[in-house]
């Protein structure tokens, strides 16, 4: 802090905003691949203490919590909508073990992936006719705090500290 | 004569650039494009679609005051604003024209729910599906 900005990143710019959607927009492009935020500030041109903040600031979300819901967002849309493996989604969606991607997603909706899936498989839907960005809007987790935190909050009697994530502020 | 929507438009930051990327990339024709002072009503028109016209609007005063104007750049900068459809005969092959024409694609044609589609934006941050009709 302590810049010209005032902290928040100087995240006002709509010229810089704009960049900071284009890094949100790769996400959204490619959200099974691994976004470090050096590779996010390369596409937004700003260096890499400057885009998380600008980022957060813009998004109101850490760029890894951003990628995060979107990955999840896919992995319910996969086993709403296909009957692959749950092994299989988990990594098409860009986790690396399908321990890990059971918990996070426990974590972020409440329930496992084969729970998801058996109770959407029991709902009909009529979504044919809504864009696709809507549909998958409305069902993109609204995560306001980190996996771990809301971990620790839902189980206070669970003293294992989260590691799988690496938030960035 | 025919009745309904005749205008609707979209926020810009910048009307000569948005002109350009609606005109000569998108292939949009222009319909008025007129000046009093520092206020211009431009809009452009679908070449299939006469009797519709999509205002390039640049939030200014008098229309918003200039913190309002600044908020709505950035609203539409961050890509807040809802999505404008583009309905194509044939979505892979505007992807490659417009691709070559240097709009910036987010999302690369898809086939599912019977149809192909894709995404864009404009210079300022407004998001398009590009459609294809069914």
């Amino acid at each position: 802090m302590g810049t010209k900005t005032g902290g928040n990143g100087g995240a006002r710019d709509p010229a810089l905003l704009r960049r900071l959607l284009r890094a949100k927009d790769r996400m959204d492009a490619a959200s099974d691949e691994e976004w470090p935020v050096s590779r996010l500030a390369k596409v937004s041109g700003v260096s890499q203490a400057h885009f998380a903040r600008s980022f957060k600031h813009a998004f109101g979300v850490p760029p890894h919590r951003y990628l995060l819901t979107r990955r999840i967002e896919r992995a319910k849309a996969l086993l709403r909508d296909t009957s692959l493996p749950i092994v299989d989604i988990a990594f098409q969606t860009g986790w690396n073990s399908l321990g890990t991607f059971g918990r996070i997603f426990r974590d972020i909706t409440g329930e496992s992936p084969s729970e998801l899936r058996s109770r959407e498989r029991g709902a009909s839907h009529d979504l044919a006719q809504v864009p696709h960005c809507f549909v998958s809007a409305a069902h993109r987790p609204n995560l306001k705090i980190a996996v771990s935190e809301k971990r620790r909050r839902e189980s206070p009697d669970n003293g294992i500290a989260a590691s799988d994530e690496t938030e960035v502020a | 004569m025919s009745q309904g929507v005749g205008v609707a438009g979209i926020y810009v930051r910048d009307q000569d650039e948005a002109l350009a990327f609606y005109v000569d990339k998108l292939g949009f024709g222009v319909h008025t494009d007129a000046r009093n002072g520092d206020y211009r009503w431009l809009t452009v028109q679908h070449p299939d679609q006469p009797g519709f016209q999509l205002g390039l609007f640049k939030p200014q005063p008098p229309s918003v005051d200039e913190a309002t104007a600044a908020t709505l750049n950035q609203v539409v900068a961050k890509g807040a604003m809802p999505p404008l459809v583009l309905v194509v005969a044939d979505c892979r092959a505007a992807y490659d024209q417009f691709s070559k024409a240097g709009v910036e694609f987010t999302q690369e044609p898809i086939e599912r729910y019977g149809s192909v589609d894709s995404s864009f934006r404009d210079p300022s941050g407004n998001g398009w599906k590009l459609i294809q009709a069914r």
